[in-house]
């Protein structure tokens, strides 16, 4: 079992917290299309003949791709890996890209899953966050897609920015829950340095983040979760009827996925190693037949927090029995002491391992903090 | 011995010493192009890095003059404050003094105070105007300044640039006609005054001393007669860029001895070293002993790492005699030391080096000055309080007395005002205002040491634009109104963070300390409540929000190195703070006090 993500390095604009890679000139869309190809034919056995289960086009926006040149791409990848038969195949949409046109040509493509980057339906807050969409263009593209026959749909919810107030974010959920769709993503607005963001907070323009409001925000976000009958599978991730996403669960669970494309991570359980962050550079290695990357090769340290660091963001936790497969005597005797001395309220323990209850999800990190190796 | 000269260059701090000493040095050939670097005597990674001279050093010059080879002494001397003991030591080795003067900057307070200091020798001064490649550079008002200063002639004053090269030979040449050769009787009995002495990990102690009477020869028993212990001279030498090894050292000439001397405390700075054989009848007036002015903890932030803490401290004193430590506890940090400083400077020189050259991680707590406690039932006894917390208790406490120093300020005119404000507000008494020219304007403070430990410099600094200059002398002992202020966190009393202040101050002090604490102390898993007491009054109160989020709920995609990277650095950064009850504080918390303005 393995997946698949393909890093599509364009958006329109630049919205205002981001800084995942991607460039707003368009110039070299098409020689980035023709390196990933290339790419994906020159790390074929990353993977090691692992059906693919999962493959996601993320981003930047792929939504910005024509039929034809997703075409192109996805058609390589039948052709190069063995492919399991219930392959999810998940790509970001931004709703400024969704006309009727567009979700037809995707539905055509055979693209099963939407991840639609909605942010908020207050164009107060779309307009701080410098989106290319309004709020009815938002609400319209979750519509016209259920119309085109896209079920496994998901949205992407921001909270805790300096616009939106509690109520605008219950707004903002129940909006959500109207709409019928089984997954969202809800993130916790984080600050990222050298985006416009911190450039505004640091030269006095934004006010600095509230880190109380945000708390609320989750808080309110988990009560409106259980009154709608979802499940919190993961620290930012919501479902009802099982609809997770295949894909990101993957990251979570120890599973091999090959990254293509500027800025991509693959992992093949023993290495984790990331492309370039720079489109011409991509290109020009892809060029040379010298793909540019860096590589980190795990140690058993590395493997050890690595699994606490995915593990304990998710529903399920930490499983004794993968502790037993993965890692040494020591190691499993120092997890032991460690996590007898965390404070009882920030874990809930079990026969078959140890999770982090839902209500302190946020407090994540000192919980693997405390199980960290010194 | 008559073509021997001895001297050292003084000046106000950053006025070109060590660069001139450079040129010096290159115009001699003593080091060759390739060892020269830009401020070459500054060896030790600390002064490099900062620029400034922290130890002094001597180094010997060959230089012809007439045709005869002539051997000068040269010993470059630090201009900070903290360290002027450094040129008492070194003006003692010598007959004449280089007088630097930045022609840019003029004369500022410590120009006055080292010339001060040579002229208690009966130094031959010699005016050096520098840097007068500067474009800023105003050569005949700082004469002007000069001329007013020493008495001395106009031209007597030497113009050069450390820069260019510029008068460089022409102050070889008055160092060999200007400055007398020692004195002293080749044929009498070894008299030596060590003057420094320096630890080096490989070969142990070296002593530094000038040859006063009779010579000092390698393999003779020696003996230092203070402290009455007698070594074997295993090697004598001088002073070169590095040591150079020689068969004697003679009269009114500089050198070293190793003579497998173990332990900082056994040579004496100022102590007189001659034979055992033939002893000299007499000591050589010695130097005083320096007092540290600023005491402060130092605590390891590992408590296991006390052992090795009490080494390290112990190396460095081999090489720093000025600092003192002896072992405390606090209730709070545990074991650590009771260190005196010379001043702000050293203090955090030696925190730097613990950190640096021996892997410590250390907190240091409040700085705070030594103070005398007078007890109801002994009001005429005087008890040395050199940590806050051993101030007694309110109700059996007659007085305190807090150490004053008399202040002396060099500026131009335009600051005068603000100068003026500022030393009042640190309870300053002006005693007087001197204009040097018409508009640069001396002014002379008493006040108590302890405001100047307290953000003093920072302020003067910004206030002035730079343009001030300060110098102080200690002068003995005054009644103060000071109480006790104390630091509560979660409700329990922090020791370490308890400082002596005066009492009119305290309710604005209490209130900085917590908003500062409240801004250096990171939101935990529960709110912490940061509380200022004078005895069993609150005076102040800050809260420290509890932790509501700690995660990056952001989605990273597979990137999970950068995850791992970012909790890596959170855990190495708390290997810096100390437990105190649950509460983690930072390591820099605890000198909070002290940038109550940043
Ligand atoms: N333009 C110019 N700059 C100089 C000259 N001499 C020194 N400097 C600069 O002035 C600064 C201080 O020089 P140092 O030689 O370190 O001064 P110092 O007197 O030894 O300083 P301390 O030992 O810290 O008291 C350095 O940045 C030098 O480069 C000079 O003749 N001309
Ligand atoms: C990298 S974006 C790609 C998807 C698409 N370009 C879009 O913006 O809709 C994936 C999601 O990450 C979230 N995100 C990006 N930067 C964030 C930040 N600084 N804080 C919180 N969420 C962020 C947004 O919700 C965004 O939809
Ligand atoms: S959030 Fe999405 S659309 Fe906005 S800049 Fe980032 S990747 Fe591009
Ligand atoms: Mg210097």
């Amino acid at each position: 079992m393995a997946g698949i993500y393909i890093h599509i390095p364009f958006c329109k604009q630049a919205c205002s917290y981001c800084d995942f890679h991607f460039s707003t000139n368009l110039k070299n869309r098409s020689r980035i299309i023709e390196s990933i190809i290339q790419e994906m034919i020159m790390r074929q056995n990353y993977l090691e003949e692992e059906p693919i289960e999962t493959i996601y086009f993320g981003g930047g926006t792929p939504s910005l791709l024509t039929k034809k040149e997703l075409d192109v791409v996805l058609n390589q990848v039948y052709k190069t890996f063995p492919i399991a038969k219930e392959v999810e195949v998940c790509l970001e949409a931004n709703p400024d890209d969704l006309n009727k046109q567009k979700l037809i040509d995707l539905n055509d493509l055979e693209i099963n899953r939407l991840s639609i980057g909605v942010q908020s339906f207050h164009n107060e807050d779309l307009i701080f966050m410098n989106r290319a969409h309004n709020s009815d263009e938002a609400k319209t593209c979750i519509k016209t897609a259920q119309d085109v026959g896209f079920k496994n749909i998901s949205i992407d919810l921001i909270f805790g920015s300096q616009t939106t107030s509690n109520q605008m974010w219950e707004e903002n959920l129940n909006v959500f829950f109207s709409l019928d769709i089984p997954h969202l993503s809800s993130y916790s607005l984080t600050l990222e340095e050298k985006t416009k963001l911190d450039y505004l907070i640091k030269t006095g323009k934004a006010n600095k983040l509230d880190e109380d409001k945000n708390f609320q925000q989750y808080l309110i976000l988990q009560d409106s979760i259980d009154n709608n009958g979802f499940e919190q599978y993961e620290l930012s991730n919501y479902c009802k009827n099982q609809a997770i996403s295949k894909h990101n669960t993957s990251y979570w669970s120890h599973v091999k996925y090959l990254g293509l494309g500027p800025s991509a991570h693959s992992f093949n359980l023993k290495e984790r190693q990331w492309n370039v962050s720079n489109n011409s550079l991509y290109i020009k290695g892809i060029a040379e037949n010298n793909l540019a990357f860096e590589k980190e090769l795990l140690s058993e340290r590395d493997r050890y927090h690595d699994y606490l660091i995915t593990r304990l963001r998710t529903k399920w936790g930490i499983l004794y029995k993968d502790l037993e497969t993965l890692f040494s005597k020591q190691l499993i005797e120092h997890f032991k002491n460690k996590s007898n001395l965390i404070n009882p309220e920030l874990v809930k323990k079990e026969s078959s391992g140890i999770k982090i209850p839902r209500q302190h999800l946020f407090q994540s990190d000192e919980v693997i903090r405390s199980l960290w190796l010194d | 011995m008559d073509n021997i000269r001895n001297f050292c260059i003084i000046a106000h701090i950053d006025h070109g010493k060590s660069t001139l000493a450079d040129r010096l040095l290159e115009k001699t050939a003593t080091i060759t192009m390739r060892e020269l670097q830009a401020q070459t005597l500054d060896d030790m990674d600390l002064e490099r890095e900062r620029g400034i001279t922290i130890k002094s050093h001597a180094i010997q010059m060959k230089y012809m003059h007439e045709g005869i080879p002539h051997i000068l002494n040269l010993i470059d001397t630090p201009g900070h404050v903290d360290f002027s003991y450094e040129v008492s030591r070194s003006i003692a080795a010598c007959e004449g003094a280089l007088l630097i003067v930045d022609a840019a900057q003029g004369i500022q307070a410590q120009t006055i105070s080292n010339l001060y200091l040579a002229l208690e020798h009966d130094l031959e001064i010699i005016p050096v105007l520098n840097k007068i490649d500067l474009p800023s550079a105003m050569p005949e008002e700082v004469k002007d300044q000069i001329v007013d200063l020493i008495g001395c002639n106009r031209e007597d004053i030497l113009s050069a640039s450390g820069k260019t090269g510029e008068g460089i030979a022409e102050i070889l040449e008055a160092i060999v006609q200007r400055i007398p050769a020692p004195v002293g009787d080749p044929s009498a009995p070894l008299q030596a005054l060590v003057f420094d002495s320096v630890f080096d990990s490989y070969r142990g102690i070296f002593a530094y001393y000038k040859v006063i009477n009779g010579e000092i020869k390698k393999g003779e028993k020696v003996k230092f007669v203070n402290t009455g212990k007698e070594y074997f001279a295993d090697e004598v030498g001088v002073l070169k860029l590095k040591k150079e090894a020689r068969d004697s050292v003679k009269t009114g000439d500089v050198g070293y001895i190793i003579s497998g001397i173990k332990s900082a405390k056994e040579v004496k700075v100022g102590d007189t070293l001659t034979t055992v054989a033939n002893p000299c009848k007499e000591a050589i007036q010695g130097f005083e002993v320096v007092k540290p002015m600023v005491f402060a903890g130092i605590y390891p932030v590992d408590t296991e790492e006390y052992e090795e803490l009490r080494e390290a401290m112990e190396k460095l004193q081999l090489n720093d005699a000025s600092l003192t430590f002896e072992p405390e506890s606090s209730a709070a940090l545990g074991f650590g030391f009771r260190c005196g400083f010379l001043g702000m400077l050293h203090m955090e020189i030696i925190q730097e080096r613990l950190e640096r050259e021996f892997d410590m991680t250390v907190i240091t707590t409040v700085p705070n000055v030594s103070y005398y406690a007078y007890l109801n039932k002994t009001p005429d006894v005087p008890i040395l309080i050199n940590n806050p917390s051993d101030l007694p208790e309110v109700t059996i406490l007659n007085k305190v007395e807090e150490p004053y120093i008399k202040a002396q300020i060099i500026t131009k005119s335009d600051y005068v005002g603000s100068i003026m404000n500022l030393c009042i507000e640190k309870r300053g008494e002006l005693l007087n205002q001197i204009y040097l020219t018409t508009d640069r304007v001396e002014l002379v403070f008493h006040m108590p040491l302890a405001e100047i430990v307290f953000d003093f410099y920072d302020k003067l600094k910004t206030i002035s634009r730079g343009y001030a200059s300060f110098d102080y002398h200690p002068i003995g002992y005054k009644e103060s109104k000071l109480v006790k202020m104390d630091l509560l966190l979660n409700g329990d009393q922090v020791d370490a963070l308890s400082a002596l202040i005066h009492k009119d101050k305290a309710y604005d002090l209490g209130k900085r300390i917590c908003l500062k604490l409240r801004e250096l102390i990171p939101r935990q898993q529960f709110e912490i409540a940061i509380q200022a007491a004078i005895g069993a009054k609150i005076i102040a109160r800050e809260n420290v929000k509890a932790l509501r989020k700690d995660v990056t709920a952001k989605c990273y995609g597979g990137d999970i190195s950068r995850k791992r990277k970012l909790l890596e650095k959170q855990k190495k950064g708390k290997k810096r703070m100390r437990q105190i009850g649950n509460v983690e504080v930072p390591q820099n918390a605890f000198m909070a006090v002290l940038k109550l303005d940043d």
